[in-house]
């Protein structure tokens, strides 16, 4: 579904790449969680994968044609995104705010179909929010609001859904509910799911497969106990860890820094 | 229901301005009079068509630029219409037309000017690089005026002064057709654009990702909405505030689709600025109020009122 081959890529005026030969691929069914410190290249992955950067090397392709040639709205009706920062202008309801995902599949003069209110109203009860549908949006909370977003994206019936840090800023609860959300979707709808995440912990319990990028190069790929070694997660987080193992997947523990070597 | 008010509202408003005016002309003679043919029909349809434009225009240029206090006259059009209407009064050019051409020359130069500058930055319009180049352009084109303005005699800078507040005492059959010829273009272009509109309020990102082309979406949008704007200005002056206030009152009953939006601005604009020229030519008759002052005069304090709503929620 989504391929990428040894893609690379460079922001003008800068140094260095920002991704140097990264290779990645989400099929139906799939949980891949991309993880890595700031700055490691995350979001320039997410936007190569979509399309909205062309790679200077190497190929991206989502259903075998390059990432960049899709029109856009073609592309919003297979691949479904909740995007790390949106800014509403005006006040809008739950429902509204789940409506503007159906877009891609309406034509310019015609009107929402009684299919594309079936939709929003599966999508508002994939994610739990059924009771929130007339509410405002500025009245959620964050984790209530997160799952709107989910929701949006899940109205568009995607076949891959992208997420960049959907569990920032989040409670312990909201957290651990947005991925459980995730991850059900996974498994009863076989949808493909790309997240962008820095935090390694959830990501090594709820994904099927993890990257893991470094000053935009890939260190390790596979499955979470493959990945994830101390001495992989030491050098990548620059944090001296210690692993250890909860329902047979690997959870980093941070250490405390020796006093003499601190700052 | 709120459509069915709408429309009794405007076309009472229209009523209003074909029946009302200086001159009395009793209800039996109304269809025969040639007062009423001839100078209140045309003014009241040009006026209705202008005020619509202004309005959608409006609505669309907040969606675009991000900003719910945009007006279209801050995107410089005014300045660079009111530079070429005065210069055209300044050289004496004669002729019916003279001063709408002039005009609409003028909006179009500041039209390119700021979307050149919008595109400053790459390939990618920025509407913020938009409103500051329009303000920038507007400002730079109004010292040219005024300074034209300052060396002229007092017949014309009388006229001029009167132009630049807007008025639609030049309407006739003739500039009621070139606009209900022109406007529907760009009126369906901006209302073809009505769901991406919806999804660019969430920003260039997310909107993107919900299927939205937001390069081509801002330029079409901007384009239109300026030719839509510099055609309002040219056969009527600078008419403020009813691009900023009508979007306003059609969001909080209307709600923010742009599909029901653009209409009810449309319907909206075209009521009001055809009951504020009603009153322009009628409170203090025979002589006449420049529309515009009577728009501001309305607008401002509907305007802190909606502004005061807006902080409160």
């Amino acid at each position: 579904m989504l391929n990428l081959y040894a893609v690379s890529y460079r922001y003008r005026l800068a140094s260095r790449d920002a991704l140097d030969r990264v290779s990645l691929s989400v099929g139906p069914g799939q949980f891949v969680a991309v993880l890595g410190p700031n700055g490691s290249g995350k979001t320039t992955l997410v936007r190569i994968a979509l399309g909205a950067l062309s790679p200077i090397e190497g190929r991206a392709e989502i259903d075998g044609r390059p990432a960049q040639t899709w029109p856009r709205q073609e592309l919003a009706r297979i691949v479904g995104v909740v995007p790390q920062r949106e800014d509403n202008l005006f006040p809008q309801r739950v429902r509204e705010t789940v409506l503007l995902g159906r877009y891609p599949h309406l034509s310019i003069w015609g009107r929402e179909r009684a299919e594309d209110h079936a939709a929003v109203d599966r999508a508002l009860a994939a994610c739990d929010v059924t009771d929130l549908a007339d509410r405002w949006l500025w009245t959620l909370s964050g984790g209530e609001y997160q799952r709107v977003r989910v929701a949006r994206a899940l109205a568009q019936e995607p076949k891959l859904l992208v997420l960049d840090e959907p569990g920032m800023s989040l409670d312990l609860k909201h957290e651990m509910g947005l991925f459980e959300l995730i991850r059900g979707l996974v498994d009863t709808q076989r949808l493909g799911v790309l997240m962008i995440t820095h935090d390694v912990n959830l990501a090594a319990r709820f994904a099927d497969s993890l990257l893991l990028l470094e000053s935009g190069r890939p260190v390790a790929s596979g499955a979470p106990a493959d990945v994830l070694t101390q001495a992989t997660v030491q050098t990548v987080f620059s944090w001296p860890v210690s692993m250890q193992t909860i329902d047979g997947r690997p959870q980093m523990i941070p250490l405390r820094q020796p006093k003499e070597s601190h700052g | 229901m709120k459509w069915t008010l709408l429309l009794v509202v405007a076309v009472l408003a229209l009523v209003a301005s074909v029946v009302l005016g200086p001159a009395a002309v009793p209800l039996s003679e109304l269809l025969r009079s040639d007062i009423v043919w001839n100078l209140r029909a045309p003014r009241a349809l040009l006026a209705f068509l202008v005020g619509g434009s202004l309005g959608v225009a409006g609505a669309a240029l907040q969606a675009l630029v991000r900003n719910p206090l945009a007006d279209p006259f801050l995107l410089g059009l005014s300045g660079g219409a009111g530079l070429g209407a005065v210069l055209a009064i300044a050289l004496h050019l004669s002729g019916p037309w003279a001063l709408p051409i002039a005009a609409f020359i003028g909006a179009l130069a500041a039209l390119g000017l700021v979307y050149r500058l919008g595109l400053i930055g790459g390939a990618a319009l920025d509407p913020r690089i938009l409103l500051l180049g329009g303000v920038a352009i507007g400002a730079f084109a109004a010292a040219i005026t005024t300074a034209i303005v300052s060396l002229a005699d007092a017949a014309e800078l009388r006229n001029a002064f009167l132009w630049l507040w807007g008025g639609l005492s030049a309407a006739s059959w003739d500039s009621v057709l070139l606009v209900a010829l022109y406007a529907p273009i760009p009126l369906a272009i901006l209302v073809a654009a009505s769901r991406p509109l919806d999804l660019l309020a969430l920003g260039e990102e997310p909107a993107r990702y919900l299927g939205a082309d937001v390069e081509a979406v801002k330029r079409r949008v901007y384009l239109a909405a300026s030719l839509l704007t510099a055609a309002a200005v040219a056969v009527s002056g600078v008419i403020g505030f009813v691009g900023l206030v009508v979007p306003h009152l059609a969001r909080l009953t209307w709600g923010h689709r742009h599909r029901a939006l653009l209409p009810a601005a449309f319907i909206g604009g075209g009521a009001l600025l055809a009951i504020a020229d009603t009153l322009a030519r009628t409170v203090v008759a025979p002589r006449e109020l420049p529309v515009g002052v009577v728009t501001a005069l309305i607008g401002v304090p509907v305007f802190a009122l909606l502004l005061r709503r807006w902080t409160i929620s």
